[in-house]
């Protein structure tokens, strides 16, 4: 697929032939795409995404660059066929920015850029709900610029001196004014302060009372809160539903509840330091998010990663897709009234996997596995030795297969099942690539989009395995599409376990734990159990990241959940919730 | 069980050893309430993924008398705060706990609910659970083993088997109050400390001046 797009480098005649005012080749060093005028940016990317064919808008987000005073939204736009991707960019003026949305082109923008919003302060022109998403309204302050200090600031960059090499330890409230992790405007007085959250988002959809079913009948439009703490929301995620009667009118997801400020952390820290961090992004799926981090990185650094590790780290990747998986069907099912039993069935055979993975990576769940240029251990020396390597053949020929058949002679028939997913929050497929849905969310849909094909990374170009898709986009569609994936990850295992060089290095040079990565900026992305899970990372020479960005597949697949909502029943959400399967840690980040 | 609870200083008949034992009040109660342990289902983090896997087949909560996970806080004597207590949550964490009915008990379960864990520089992270509602038994690790978890929890049953009716705090004749619900302002607000922020923001102001 990728062999038959248009490379890059052809590119940059068609748009500065389209528009020489306003599009300029971006030529800092390390940098690549364009530099687009915020004047031009709707006509631009409309040109992109119609003439060009970049009609999948992959990452939003934002830069601050305090010494040129600009604030710089980046784009990474990509073509449903596959190949490489367009990265565009708008400079605004840090003062006041302001930047033309693109929801109306993309919808799937909508929350990242109010997230962009929510720490940079861009206003986004022409957003139809441009509120604070991650932190609360009313909160003080853009914490993702350069110039805010969070309340425990203690340096810029890490290690911090205190800490290293002295080692000199003190707890951080001790710093503070407050002596807890707050901060407050100058002369703040408590007393006097009105509070002002959640008026907007009840305004936003305040419900008119009135003949919402029909006419005959007089009824209210009623205003209900699900979560952030509700079994049904697989964590802390919150979602505001009007309903009349049973049926949805307008859902609009709340979170942030688990905003743990990846980013902001990960800007402090060196670029080594981030990698146990993205274990706790999709923390079902550590091991790829390790992955997606350390591509991103190296790409920068241009290493090599020897081939034993590259075997590795698509097995441990492959093996994760199938926890993932496993949990997400199993926990579908409690959401469809099942409750734990089925969940108990589907996580049985993902305790095997967490011991590889305990023994390998000396954890079950937060592996921090993979290093720039390979991975951090070889699997222990019983399992390398040919006698018992059996104990990994036999979960990868026999074990796994046999624990997804019996999934999918439990389920896939189920009178239940079915009647409650066919036909379930349907999502057509030009709508799922319109909000940039990633994962078997999208291939349920119908588009045939899975990164390991479409842009390949890593070793995947040697296996033979298919890319999964349904045509329904309904919720049983995306259960499918899940069983099938697991069915294809464990071949692609198998031929791992069979074509794996026995020997050989692991780590391309030798380990370091503060590397210097060259400036520039790199993009970074892999096909995550959830969907397509990117790191975008700009690097100013130093050890530590000036920019670490999550695109997160789990927050950019809420995007349509509003949507998807409308029209069904209150028990048809927290199915449908179910089935895009999010995790908060990456949702909130 | 007879054996667990009976009292050694007290002999029993042989002939009525198998249906009669003599104990004190606060052992069979203690022994009732730490046999029969009911959590909320409740998750914040990455640690709620061990703690399911804790309530799984492997693991099984249910050789405790745990396994009658509750989905509301009235039904629930203890509440585990498994992952990160971030500012935004925390007014629920607080409300939730206020809707406990006593006799009530909390686990911070992992580096994060005990003291901040990896996010505590974070700007949205409270620094640890227990600067709003009192802890029983922290469990260390990011995140804890199964085996962790149910240790603490073990913990937790010894804690309650050392209890002694007289000095409980649930049957003092003052009532208790609910723990305040804190508030996000600018930041996030304890409102058992405004006269405190107060105070400080002033000085602040006037050392920046300075
Ligand atoms: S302690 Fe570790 S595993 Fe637990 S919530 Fe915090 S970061 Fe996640």
């Amino acid at each position: 697929m990728s062999a038959t797009a248009p490379t890059v480098a052809a590119l940059p005649a068609n748009l500065a032939e389209h528009f020489p005012a306003g599009v300029v080749a971006d030529t800092r060093k390390g940098y690549e795409g364009y530099v687009v005028g915020a004047a031009q940016l709707l006509q631009v990317a409309g040109a992109i995404r119609d003439k060009l064919g970049y009609n999948y808008l992959s990452s939003v987000t934002g830069v601050d660059y305090p010494e040129s005073n600009q604030i710089e939204v980046v784009y990474h736009a990509y073509k449903t066929s596959g190949g490489p991707g367009l990265n565009f960019k708008v400079q605004a003026d840090r003062n006041d920015p302001v930047v033309p949305s693109l929801v109306g082109l993309y919808p799937g923008a909508e929350f990242q850029e109010r997230e962009i919003f929510d720490m940079y302060g861009v206003r986004f022109d022409g957003h139809p709900d441009l509120r604070r998403i991650l932190m609360w309204d009313g909160f003080a302050g853009y914490p993702l610029r350069k110039d805010w200090k969070e309340p425990f600031f203690e340096e810029d960059l890490k290690p911090f001196a205190s800490r290293w090499p002295g080692g000199d330890v003190r707890r951080s409230e001790e710093l503070d004014p407050f002596g807890a992790n707050v901060q407050y405007p100058p002369e703040f007085d408590p007393y006097e302060w009105t509070p002002e959250t959640e008026t907007a988002i009840y305004k936003l959809i305040q419900p008119k009372a009135g003949n919402g079913n029909g006419g005959h009948l007089k009824t209210d439009k009623l205003i209900v809160n699900i979560g952030p703490q509700h079994p049904s929301t697989h964590g802390v995620f919150r979602m505001v539903v009007v309903l009349d009667g049973e049926t949805v009118v307008d859902l609009k997801p709340v979170m942030g509840y688990l905003h743990r400020n990846h980013e902001k952390i990960g800007e402090r820290n060196t670029f080594l330091q981030n990698m146990p961090y993205t274990d706790r992004l999709d923390y079902l799926a550590s091991m790829s998010n390790n992955h997606a981090y350390a591509l991103s990185v190296e790409r920068l650094m241009g290493v090599k990663v020897p081939e034993r590790a590259e075997y590795l780290r698509v097995l441990m990747v492959e093996l994760t897709r199938i926890c993932s998986h496993m949990w997400a069907i199993g926990f579908l099912l409690n959401d469809l009234g099942a409750f734990q039993t089925p969940a108990l069935y589907a996580i049985k055979e993902r305790e095997l996997i967490l011991d590889l993975f305990e023994a390998t990576a000396g954890s079950r769940m937060m592996c921090n596995y993979m290093r720039f240029g390979g991975v951090s251990r070889d699997l222990p020396a019983a399992l390398r030795d040919e006698n018992t390597m059996d104990f990994l053949r036999d979960l990868v020929n026999n074990r796994l297969s046999y624990a997804i058949d019996e999934l999918d002679r439990f389920l896939t028939n189920s009178e239940i099942l079915r009647s409650r997913c066919i036909g379930v929050g349907v999502l057509p497929a030009e709508k799922a690539i319109a909000y940039s849905a990633a994962g078997p969310l999208l291939r349920a849909s119908g588009v045939n989009y899975d990164l390991r094909r479409a842009d390949p990374y890593s070793i995947y170009d040697r296996f033979d395995f298919n890319v999964c898709t349904r045509p329904n986009g309904d919720v049983y569609d995306r259960y499918l599409v899940r069983i099938d994936e697991m069915r294809e990850s464990v071949r692609i295992c198998q031929q791992v376990v069979a074509g794996m060089p026995t020997g050989g290095e692991i780590l391309a040079g030798k380990p370091q734990y503060n590397v210097r990565v060259p400036a520039g900026e790199s993009y970074g992305r892999v096909e995550n159990p959830k969907g397509e899970l990117g790191f975008y990372v700009v690097s100013t020479g130093k050890t530590n990241p000036w920019r670490y960005h999550v695109r997160a597949p789990s927050f950019v697949n809420l995007t349509l959940l509003g949507e998807v909502c409308k029209g069904h029943k209150i028990a048809d959400v927290v199915v449908i919730l179910g089935s895009i399967d999010i995790v908060l840690g990456e949702v909130d980040r | 069980m007879i054996d667990e609870l009976s009292n050694p200083d007290i002999p029993v008949p042989d002939e009525l050893k198998a249906s009669v034992t003599i104990t004190t009040l606060d052992k069979i109660y203690n022994w009732s309430r730490r046999s029969s342990i009911w959590p909320m289902v409740f998750g914040l983090a990455c640690c709620a993924i061990e703690m399911i896997c804790t309530a799984a087949s492997r693991f099984d909560i249910s050789r405790f008398g745990m396994e009658v996970f509750r989905a509301t806080p009235r039904q629930s004597d203890l509440m585990i705060v498994s992952g990160t207590v971030t500012k935004k949550m925390v007014p629920q964490i607080v409300r939730l706990y206020n809707q406990m009915p006593e006799p009530r008990y909390v686990i911070a379960m992992g580096a994060c609910a005990s003291g901040g864990g990896p996010f505590k520089e974070g700007y949205n992270v409270v620094a640890g659970i227990d600067k709003y509602v009192p802890v029983d038994v922290y469990v260390p690790g990011c995140p804890p083993t199964p085996q962790a978890l149910l240790h603490g929890l073990i913990k937790l049953q010894e804690k309650i088997d050392s209890q002694s009716l007289r000095d409980v705090r649930w049957y003092k004749s003052e009532t208790n109050e609910p723990v305040p619900v804190p508030v996000l302002g600018p930041d996030l607000m304890d409102p058992r400390q405004y006269q405190l922020i107060k105070q400080r923001a002033l000085q602040a102001a006037a050392q920046a001046e300075a």
